[in-house]
């Protein structure tokens, strides 16, 4: 209970189209993560879900009816807002008890909801207290709370995190997901942190300008982003890009140029890649190789950071900036040169269009 | 002492007294006379008896001439200290005054008349409260009927007010449809339609619903106020448009909305509406002077100003209906100026 | 952990007083409901904003047109279809004058005797009001003990009803009053004030000062502490003179409030009326006639009442108004613009 699926889903503000032909669905007890940069449209994608946006065009459906029409508090659905949305002149029972007494629900069954909720988000100690008498993050318990006691078909859940404090943010994703384990309810998740969706999602949706990019499991998209922008947003630090011209093309494998001269060969796979093509070459920081020796590609270091447990390089690879993150301890020093090997790199390949260029990974 | 005096002329950085100081208390304290004094004074008048109140010079403090009750003369008679023609000075009733001489007897001895000229004799005075001023209009005018007119004028006007606006408010701060903007305009606009330049049409026009001599007629015109959604829409729009997202999710209705989460989350403007609303319907004077010609509808400003526009003004109780009138205001003032002096500094409106 | 708990203070009367609230309020609900559903979340919004809209429309909006049709008809008649149609006779009458320069050489002298005591009253009372309260608000705005006090003080008279204000003031300023008492101990003889001309018309002036000067002091007052404090510290490290402070710093960053207030102290003289009926009746004579009062008397109150001919007369004042309150809003406009680039 709590199959959600989107077609063609348009939204338009005035002459201004934020989302175009959006087509998803999502499984019972799934758990789904827009990610995406601000102004994408994820924000408002989840709110049509929610029933508080019309789409403009297209149809959405949840457990198979068609609900466009049907206004957001009949669909059965709960929300947690960024800003947490808690009703500020209610202690954090009746905010508990809102949503429940609005459906006429027996008042011995809204008291043992809410006893429930209270014990699992461990916010018992302050259930009479307002929600300007709590900290961030007991507010957001009480957001989760609220949504928790209405037992949705499924959570709608809008950068529920951003307003915590880095290390609260961890222990609450940490618990989102257990609860989302215990629960087994759908949830979906809005959020522009990679991390966040990576931790979380059973499947990611990245969006960029009211489209979707790619939709997969977080692996998936790690391993083998659809285009350029999936795999530069998915990772951190993000994936490096090597502008190449493919030299030769021979039985099954490529030779590409990069700028400055080095030759690398390329994982074709099968794609086809003509002779004189431009293409992209993307390659991880953390799987490119710091050669002891010096040799392989000639890179210049601009800037060390040792962060203990491994090193971050940037270097200049003729005029293209580079990230290497190597593991352990490495004595560099800026202004000096390296040099760095790709051969043990699972290199991602895409065309001047961004796409990649094989998708049999 | 020196030490009290010290404290108060002290100034900031303990400098010396500069020319602008000394303005700035001869500003200061006669502000304070020139305020405050007529009220004080109207208070004072307003237990005085009608003697008192037409004396010249007049005392500050309300006094009487002490009368006393003599054997054989019906009334009672005023006593005055006199100075007799021996030099011996004496407590004595006068009985009549003839030209400049009183005759005047002693309460002691009342068959012997003594004469007295009256730049001899001082009336011994007491202090008296002539509570009577305050006792007598709740009788013989229908005074109670005004207080209770004004009452309810003033209640059932501001509940309205509050009702009225605050759902208008709510509509044009917290949703998005066709002509939100025009209604804007259009409310504003009225700021520049005062009553005293569509009286005379409001007259007909609530001539034409039966509201001519009626409270309602007084009440109706005045809810629907610009500055009363103005300051409640303003206020509206510091609410998040999460919070009623979220109330849409709790299966919440608009109504409810409306009343159990913007409502109470609007008490401080509506306080400030609140307060307002009070103090002007309480001192409306033209148009309840229009609409309301039957006696026993007055409202406390228009009985007022009818009495004291009469020929024969009795001031004794004018003056103390008066200060009734004021009470409800002074009550507001003290308890409540700091709303009304944050809500002013605030939006500018009166 | 009892302190952890804190009760909401006074909810058990709040609640018990609440109750009926709360059921009618929830009985009203469940017809909302429908109705929300039948017109959706934007019928809401209309259902919310009619009350008002309908109160407003026929209050306010209904009576300003129907005044242009009532200033062109003539009679004493009511209502407007009993009414014969005049045209601009009305107004013609107003204007109907052999010497313009002289009210008493027109046909309705008494307007024209009500706009110049009008307009002799506004120039005197705006230009003393703003300087009161200027002066006063730069006192006030000093490092004053008990500032609030003080502010309560030139604030009291704003909250008196106008005619508790006119009759305090009829009450000193008559024969036996305080004014000539207070005269009587430098050895003048009592005069009655309001029975002389100019004295009663210098009276409506002061009193309508008197009774309101605390409410523009505030807006100023607000004003003046809008100003950073620091811009006065900076002047001082300058060795900027205070006269030369005060004009260069203070009131160049009050103007636009004063201009406000100056427009809003306008507005309200041209309307002076309840304080000087109860104070004055516009006498003697009609040396404190003014406009609102020749409305409401042309209207309601005299023998001959002509209520076209007031209706005209109140259009006449109401574009004098409407230019003002113009004025008014572009004013506050722009100083907001201007406060926006602070």
């Amino acid at each position: 209970m709590g199959h959600i699926k989107l077609t063609n889903v348009t939204k338009s503000f005035g002459a201004i189209d934020v989302l175009h032909g959006i087509n998803l669905e999502i499984k019972d007890g799934e758990f789904v993560v827009f990610v995406g940069p601000s102004g994408c449209g994820k924000s408002t994608l989840l709110r049509m879900i929610a029933g508080l946006e019309k789409p403009t065009g297209g149809e959405l459906a949840i457990d198979g009816k068609v609900v466009n029409a049907i206004p957001a508090a009949d669909r059965g659905l709960a929300m947690v807002f960024q800003s947490y949305a808690l009703y500020p002149h209610m202690s954090v029972r009746q905010n508990l008890a809102f949503g429940l007494e609005n459906t006429k629900m027996p008042k011995a069954e809204i008291t043992q909801r809410i006893a429930e909720a209270a014990r699992m988000l461990e916010i018992e100690a302050y259930l009479d207290r307002r929600p300007g008498q709590l900290s961030g993050g007991q507010r957001q318990r009480v957001a989760i709370g609220r949504a928790i006691v209405r037992r949705p078909v499924a959570f709608l859940l809008d950068e529920p995190l951003s307003n915590l404090d880095a290390e609260l943010r961890g222990s609450t994703r940490a618990e989102l997901a257990a609860l989302h384990a215990r629960l087994s309810a759908t949830m979906i998740y809005v959020t522009h942190d990679q991390v966040e969706a990576m931790t979380l999602a059973d499947r990611i949706v990245v969006l960029r300008a009211g489209r979707i990019e790619q939709i997969g499991t977080p692996l998936e998209l790690y391993n083998s982003p659809a285009n350029r922008f999936v795999a530069g947003f998915i990772g951190s630090p993000h994936m490096n890009f090597l502008e190449g011209t493919v030299e030769s093309v021979q039985s099954g494998k490529a030779v590409a140029a990069l700028a400055g001269g080095h030759r690398i060969e390329l994982p074709v796979n099968g794609a086809k890649v003509g002779h004189g093509a431009r293409v992209t070459i993307g390659v991880r920081p953390q799987h490119i190789a710091v050669n002891s020796d010096g040799s392989g590609i000639v890179a210049k270091i601009k800037l060390v950071e040792a962060l203990g447990s491994e090193t971050v390089i940037h270097a200049d690879v003729a005029g293209q900036k580079v990230l290497v993150v190597a593991p352990g301890q490495h004595r560099l020093a800026p202004g000096t040169e390296m040099g760095l090997s790709l051969s043990a790199a699972p290199l991602h390949l895409f065309n001047d269009k961004g796409l990649r260029l094989d998708h049999t990974v | 002492m020196s030490r009290v005096a010290e404290f108060l002329l002290r100034r900031k950085g303990g400098k010396g007294w500069h020319w602008t100081d000394i303005v700035t208390w001869i500003w200061l304290l006669g502000g304070l006379f020139v305020m405050f004094g007529p009220a004080v004074w109207l208070v004072g008048s307003s237990f005085k008896s009608p003697a008192a109140l037409a004396e010249f010079p007049p005392s500050i403090l309300p006094y009487v001439t002490q009368k006393v009750t003599v054997e054989g003369y019906d009334k009672p008679l005023d006593l005055y200290e006199a100075t007799l023609p021996d030099g011996r000075k004496a407590t004595l009733a006068e009985v009549r005054r003839i030209g400049i001489v009183s005759q005047m007897v002693d309460p002691q001895k009342p068959g012997e008349i003594i004469k007295v000229n009256i730049g001899q004799r001082t009336p011994v005075r007491q202090m008296s409260f002539a509570m009577q001023n305050y006792s007598e209009p709740f009788t013989h005018f229908d005074f109670v009927r005004y207080l209770w007119n004004s009452v309810f004028v003033t209640v059932t006007a501001t509940l309205i007010t509050l009702v009225v606006n605050s759902m208008a408010a709510f509509a044009l701060s917290k949703y998005e449809f066709r002509g939100r903007t025009f209604a804007m305009l259009l409310i504003l606009a009225t700021l520049m339609v005062p009553l005293s330049v569509i009286m005379v049409p409001l007259y007909s026009i609530v001539s034409a619903l039966g509201l001519f001599n009626n409270l309602w007629g007084v009440i109706l015109p005045t809810v629907a106020t610009p500055t009363g959604v103005f300051i409640l829409r303003q206020y509206m729009l510091t609410i998040p448009d999460e919070l009623i997202d979220a109330a849409r999710m709790d299966k919440a209705s608009e109504w409810q909305i409306y009343w159990r989460i913007i409502l109470p989350l609007t008490a401080p403007a509506l306080a400030v509406l609140a307060i307002f609303s009070v103090v002007w319907r309480w001192n409306d004077f033209l148009w309840p002077l229009i609409v309301l010609s039957r006696k026993e509808l007055y409202t406390l400003q228009v009985g007022l100003s009818i009495y004291s526009g009469e020929l024969n003004v009795q001031w004794h109780f004018i003056l103390a209906m008066t200060v009734v009138t004021m009470i409800p205001v002074v009550l507001v003032f003290i308890f409540l100026q700091r709303f009304i002096t944050t809500g002013i500094a605030g939006t500018g409106l009166k | 952990m009892k302190a952890d708990s804190p009760k909401r203070t006074g909810s058990g009367i709040g609640e018990t007083v609440l109750l009926p609230v709360r059921l009618a309020m929830g009985l009203i609900d469940a017809p909302l409901r429908w109705l929300q559903r039948v017109a959706g979340i934007g019928g809401m919004a209309a259902f919310f904003l009619m009350p008002n809209m309908l109160i407003f429309g026929i209050f306010v909006l209904l009576p300003f047109f129907i005044n242009f049709a009532y200033s062109m008809t003539g009679g004493t008649a009511l209502f407007l279809p009993d009414r014969s149609f005049v045209g601009g006779d009305q107004y013609a009458r107003l204007f109907d004058c052999s010497n313009y320069l002289d009210a008493n050489s027109c046909t309705e002298d008494t307007f024209w005797t009500a706009v110049g005591n009008t307009g002799w009253f506004v120039i005197l009372q705006v230009t003393l009001m703003i300087i009161v309260s200027l002066i006063t608000a730069l006192i006030l705005n000093r490092n004053l003990m008990a500032r609030s006090f003080w502010r309560a003080v030139f604030f009291f008279p704003v909250l008196l009803s106008p005619v508790v204000v006119g009759l305090i003031w009829k009450w000193i300023l008559q024969r036996q009053g305080l004014l000539n008492f207070g005269l009587y101990g430098f050895g003048f003889e009592p005069f009655t004030w309001l029975n002389d001309r100019n004295w009663a018309f210098a009276a409506t002036v002061g009193v309508s000062i008197w009774a309101h000067m605390g409410f523009y002091t505030l807006i100023l007052l607000a004003g003046l502490q809008a100003i950073p404090k620091d811009l006065y510290e900076a002047a001082e490290m300058d060795g900027t003179r205070p006269t030369r402070a005060f004009l260069r710093i203070t009131l160049p960053l009050l103007a636009p409030n004063l201009l406000v207030v100056v427009v809003l102290v306008l507005i309200k003289a041209v309307q002076i009326f309840d304080e000087v009926y109860v104070l004055t009746g516009g006498g003697p004579g009609t040396s404190t006639l003014y406009i609102t009062q020749y409305i409401y008397e042309t209207g309601f109150a005299t023998q001959l009442r002509n209520p076209g001919l007031a209706a005209a007369a109140s259009i006449l004042m109401g574009v004098v108004l409407v230019v003002l309150t113009l004025l008014q809003l572009s004013l506050s406009r722009s100083s907001e613009k201007k406060g926006a680039r602070k």
